[in-house]
């Protein structure tokens, strides 16, 4: 099977659970277990949680896009979450676990380790002042 | 999202309701600062047992609580964790530093009343 889904939302709060629904429901054509699908939405919960806050940073703005595409390939699901924020400095650093550059917000460095555990490959692609892209993938059992 | 609260023997059980996300952390954080402030508990335990879903800034936000209340000699514990909100405990280490126990009755009697 093939199937492509793609759509932006603005970078507020308030489409986070929006966004990772939005993934999972897509990805449920492939007919995952219920852990499964959790993984999927927690992955993209984070890599879209990141966008916002570490992308964008904090105020709502007309011109802060986030973009998520998915796609279905055989039995396997990728997605990519793209901002155009202000990109990472050390794309390796960022995703030891641990490593946080917000700590005073009670952050804890966890996103990029959670998304690792729970898919099977990121990648993250990276400009500074031109944004940020995690891509990730996932083969579900069937 | 709602946090409903029960104070027993100097434990405030704040019984989380909802999804737990960057959108909803801060909501529930300060709920939670609120009622402890004005409780008498010492220890605050956290009930998962109607968390839909939880992400890092979960765990932010349960650190945030074990740390304000090591000032204070305090300590976090959780109480009915599922199977995923487990997996991100045990990744993350929230494991090693906020015991997890099946209810309040387990922590009572496991660490006694009143401590
Ligand atoms: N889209 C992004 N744009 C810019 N910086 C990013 C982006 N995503 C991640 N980062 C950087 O990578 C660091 C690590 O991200 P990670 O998600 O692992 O932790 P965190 O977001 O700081 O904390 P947590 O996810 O546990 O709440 C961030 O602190 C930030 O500096
Ligand atoms: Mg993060």
């Amino acid at each position: 099977m093939q199937n492509i889904f793609e759509m932006k939302f603005l970078a507020i709060s308030q489409n986070q659970a929006f966004a990772r629904v939005c993934a999972a429901a897509f990805a449920a054509q492939l007919n995952p277990t219920l852990a499964e699908l959790n993984e999927v939405k927690t992955a993209v919960s984070e890599a879209v949680t990141n966008a916002m806050i570490h992308g964008y940073g904090a105020g709502c703005d007309d011109e802060k896009w986030i973009y998520l595409r998915c796609q279905i390939l055989d039995n396997e699901i990728w997605v990519e979450i793209e901002d155009k924020g202000m990109g990472i400095n050390d794309i390796a650093a960022a995703r030891e676990p641990l490593y946080t550059t917000k700590p005073d917000e009670e952050r804890s460095g966890m996103g990029f380790t959670v998304m690792e555990e729970f898919m099977d490959e990121v990648v993250v692609h990276s400009a500074l002042g031109e944004g940020t892209v995690v891509k990730m993938s996932k083969k579900i059992t069937q | 999202m709602k946090v409903t609260f029960v104070e027993r023997n100097g434990n405030l059980v704040a019984k989380i309701r909802g999804e737990i996300d960057h959108h909803t952390a801060q909501n529930i954080k300060n709920s939670i600062t609120n009622e402890f402030a004005k409780s008498n508990a010492k220890n605050i335990v956290f009930d998962f047992a109607h968390v839909s879903f939880m992400d890092s800034s979960g765990i932010g936000m349960v650190i945030g609580r074990y740390k304000e209340l090591q000032k204070s000699g305090g300590r976090v514990f959780a109480i009915n964790i599922g199977a995923e909100i487990g997996r991100i405990f045990e990744i993350s280490g929230l494991k090693r530093i906020v015991p997890c126990f099946a209810g309040l009755d387990e922590i009572e009697n496991n660490l006694g009343v009143g401590i």
